[in-house]
């Protein structure tokens, strides 16, 4: 009980910082927006090619913002050290992690949703019918980069080379992820469109198998 | 300041080693408070005073020795943790002086956190400025709140690394009567400190480290002064 209502403060504290400064939603929203933009120049709208690359450029620009979040998601609890007083106000210190990568999910999901007419104008690939599909494959891949991410992100953050630290140990790790959302994704937004169930069901292994890792060794991640 | 959340609480250091890569920041640290003592650590820059606070609350874990607490069934329960006040002010600029203070109360089971803090940021003088961002404040208010965040879940064990950085005179007269109020409640405090000010005339234990180690351990009041004034007894 204490784990849940714990997780309940400490997401309620990410969300009150993130809606006020809005730091994190509008590097992210920026950063995928432009990405999709550049590449609507070199890929013809409307088309195979564009039907074929566009999903892989979505997921694309998705994990490189995401790493541009992941870099500040613990490095701010820094500044201050409110990572120890939190360490020292929490009975389970994985309520500080499950915070985090909730909101880091949401945040995410937020601003895949308000990148995804952009993405359907751009690209002329109508997504209607396919939204609730959709929706669960970002739900399931952005999950598993919140949570890989959330965790790399606290190692990372009392690094020296913290930066470089963090893509280079996020992107091989992501990779799966990367792959199979990508892979759904396109079938899903074929011509013919078909719902890849083993691919999202892997997505999920994927998440439950990194979530469980972060429950069992979370803690040691936040010593100094 | 109203009763402590659990019974006095005292500490016990047992050959503490804490070493990072080659450097040992503490040596074969061993000794006892009692519950209610009133211990300044004392100490040149580097000496181990933070490293060793640390230690005590449970934020940096040694990496050889026992820390236990006499009194507390050895082990503190979650929400009796030490109160830890450190050089940073360990709050969030991003939220208000309330909002912190509400975050850590119901972090720790406080009884009706809104209460709690509305009488802390009373106590530490805030209240006029409980809606006002952290990041506004001046270097005092921030330790004020540091200092308030502390005290919120009433703890029986308090550690302050110089709590008076910061704090202009009136604050420090305010700090030393705050903790002379909590140590009359039975409350337990380690401060680290540099000179004899109004705080350390609290005191009634002075021990020294050096290099990691502690060099010296006294209860007379001449060696006590001296450490304090001149870093040896």
């Amino acid at each position: 009980m204490s784990l849940l209502s714990n997780t309940a403060i400490l997401l309620g504290k990410e969300l009150r910082t993130e809606f006020r400064s809005r730091e994190l939603l509008t590097t992210t929203a920026v950063f995928i927006l432009i990405v999709l933009v550049l590449f609507s120049f070199a890929i013809n709208p409307g088309t195979e090619e564009a039907r074929e690359f566009a999903p892989g450029l979505l997921w694309l620009a998705i994990l490189f913002a995401s790493s541009l979040m992941f870099q500040s998601c613990f490095l701010r609890e820094q500044t201050n050290d409110t990572l120890s007083s939190l360490r020292l106000a929490v009975s389970d210190p994985f309520a500080i992690f499950l915070a985090k990568l909730i909101a880091n999910t949401l945040f995410l999901l937020l601003t895949e949703l308000m990148m995804l007419p952009f993405f359907a104008i751009f690209y002329n690939i109508p997504l209607w019918s396919k939204l609730p599909v959709l929706i669960l494959v970002l739900f399931v891949g952005s999950l598993g980069i919140s949570i890989t991410g959330t965790a790399i992100s606290a190692i990372s953050a009392q690094a020296r080379m913290r930066e470089l630290l963090l893509p280079l140990l996020l992107l091989p790790l992501l990779t799966p992820v990367l792959v199979v959302s990508t892979l759904v994704t396109a079938s899903l937004l074929d011509r013919e469109p078909v719902v890849q169930w083993k691919g999202i069901g892997f997505l999920a292994v994927f998440d439950l198998i990194f979530l469980t890792a972060l429950w069992l060794f979370g803690e040691y991640l936040l010593e100094e | 300041m109203t009763a402590l959340r659990i019974p006095p609480t005292g500490l016990r250091f047992e050959n503490i080693d804490k070493r990072y890569g080659g450097l040992f920041a503490l040596r074969r640290v061993s000794f006892e408070i009692a519950p209610g003592e009133c211990v300044v650590l004392a100490g040149r820059n580097g000496s181990g005073k933070t490293t060793l606070l640390r230690v005590a609350a449970q934020i940096v874990k040694p990496t050889a020795g026992k820390l236990s607490f006499p009194g507390a069934d050895e082990v503190l329960p979650a929400n009796g943790r030490p109160g830890y006040v450190a050089h940073t002010t360990m709050v969030y600029d991003e939220l208000t002086a309330e909002e912190n203070l509400l975050l850590f109360g119901k972090l720790q089971n406080v009884e009706n956190p809104a209460a709690r803090a509305e009488e802390l940021l009373r106590e530490v003088g805030l209240i006029e400025r409980r809606d006002s961002l952290v990041r506004t404040f001046s270097r005092g208010m921030r330790q004020r709140i540091a200092i308030a965040r502390a005290l919120i879940h009433r703890p029986s064990v308090l550690l302050f690394d110089e709590p008076a950085t910061g704090l202009d005179p009136p604050g420090i007269t305010w700090l030393a009567n705050t903790l002379r109020e909590v140590n009359r409640a039975g409350c337990t405090v380690v401060m680290s400190l540099h000179g004899e000010s109004e705080i350390s005339a609290l005191a009634t234990r002075a021990v020294q480290l050096d290099a990691g180690s502690v060099v010296a351990d006294t209860q007379s009041g001449a060696s006590l002064h001296s450490i304090l004034t001149f870093g040896s007894a």
